[in-house]
């Protein structure tokens, strides 16, 4: 099961756990992962804005979600005190992190500074 | 073509909302995509009429947002960047600009409440989500048997102390008073939680931390050299808000703190627009004050848009 979840050109968030986030980073030169909680207002907002860039941005840029809830582990390693969170990954290293919703545009030019 | 366009998806927009599409209004709900209304950011709202049990926030806005949906509201996230004037249909009426595209209307209900303001210290840009936050339900729970501060002492400011004490060891309310300005039955909540201290009379000079945030250093109000450093995990802001209307500028007239001004029928200075809810300039800002408002506000667009049309009760009776 684990192995059919990261398919090649994704085009909508793949759901991330503590075990696999790893993986993950490995194995995609470049993804984001959306760090989110069922509490957290705001989080639901940037839900949407997500699903509708990896569907644009297919083939370029991976998106992905974790429940920092259900996966309390990627939470600590992070350090993230703050969601919505956006952890960027590029080649298996962190290279930032935007916290706070943003909307669309602005979220896709961080993004796109990141990844350079 | 719109009859009213309602810029803001807060309780005040939502129910300027349903009350317009129950008029039979063309009605268009704008919503920022990435400013939430503050208030579903607020674990539960206890003085909201007709629920003695306390209700969530963001489930209150859902159900608000149901309830103009099933009425035909039709709602849009866009960011609006700026309203000129315009001719609809050879009418006078408004254009919004948004991020996206831009939409005519024959009025406009801005609803977009407020934002929290940020206190302007050294260390919290830095520290913004590494130990600073505005929001205690989205980042209370990483807080876990911390040490918090909030700053602030008013409503909002004491709500979210007492619902960080659900997660944290402790939390000291910082506040440049020397009582807290809260009504008086989350004051007592307050006063008598065991996790709960105060700091009165002082202000933060800045955060302090590394990685993460790890101190904040106070300074009296009176005696600026009284001065005090707390070791802390987490610093949470609510000192204030801002009115998110800068749009608005040279468009209606606001107070000195950029509020804008209305009249009891929610009319702003600006012929077809009406304003509701946190972005006026009013004594109370409250759901329930919001709503209130919303619902003049369409009553008062409705009349307005239909004397424009010449489909006024008053003006089909002289026909």
């Amino acid at each position: 099961m684990a192995e059919e979840k990261f398919v090649e050109n994704p085009d909508h968030p793949i759901t991330l756990t503590d075990s696999d986030i790893k993986k993950a980073i490995a194995t995609y030169p470049f993804i984001v992962v959306d760090c989110w909680a069922e509490w957290c207002g705001p989080c639901k907002m940037l839900g949407p804005i997500l699903e509708n860039l990896a569907k644009k941005h297919a083939g370029e840029i991976v998106f992905a979600k974790l429940d920092v809830d259900a996966n309390p582990e990627t939470a600590r390693e992070y350090g993230i005190r703050s969601i919505p969170n956006l952890i960027v990954f590029k080649n298996g290293q962190k290279v930032g992190d935007i916290v706070g919703a943003l909307p669309e545009t602005k979220l896709l030019e961080r993004i796109k500074a990141l990844k350079g | 073509m719109y009859d009213a366009i309602i810029i803001g998806g807060g309780p005040g927009g939502l129910t300027a909302g349903i009350y317009a599409a129950r008029a039979n209004m063309k009605t268009l709900l704008i919503r920022s995509t990435f400013k939430a209304s503050l208030i579903t950011t607020t674990d539960i709202i206890e003085n909201y009429p007709g629920f003695p049990e306390g209700i969530g926030g963001f489930e209150l806005v859902e159900r608000f947002r149901e309830q103009a949906l099933r009425f035909g509201v039709t709602i849009m996230d866009d960011d609006i960047s700026s309203v000129v004037k315009t001719s609809v249909g050879g009418k006078e009426g408004w254009q919004v600009n948004t991020s996206l595209t831009q939409y005519k209307g024959l009025s406009l209900i801005i609803a977009t409440g407020t934002e929290y303001a940020h206190l302007g210290v050294p260390g919290e840009v830095e520290f913004t989500g590494r130990g600073v936050s505005y929001c205690a339900t989205c980042d209370g729970p990483f807080y876990r048997d911390g040490k918090l501060v909030v700053v602030g002492g008013g409503d909002t400011a004491v709500q979210e102390a007492l619902f960080l004490t659900r997660f944290a060891r402790s939390v000291t309310i910082v506040h440049r008073r020397d009582t807290l300005r809260a009504a008086g039955v989350l004051k007592d909540k307050a006063f008598s939680n065991e996790k709960i201290s105060f700091e009165f009379s002082s202000v933060v000079e800045e955060i302090i931390g590394d990685s993460a945030v790890r101190s904040i250093r106070l300074k009296g109000v009176r005696e600026e050299g009284k001065k005090k450093t707390l070791d802390v995990d987490g610093v949470f802001i609510f000192t204030g808000n801002i009115p998110n209307t800068k749009a608005f500028q040279g468009v209606t007239t606001m107070d000195a703190k950029g509020y804008i001004i209305v009249d009891p029928h929610m009319k702003t200075s600006a012929p077809g627009i009406f304003a509701c809810g946190d972005c006026t300039a009013k004594l109370l800002r409250q759901v329930v004050t919001a709503c209130g408002d919303g619902a003049t506000a369409a009553f008062a667009a409705y009349e307005y848009v239909s004397k424009l049309k010449g489909t006024s009760y008053e003006g089909l009776k002289r026909v």
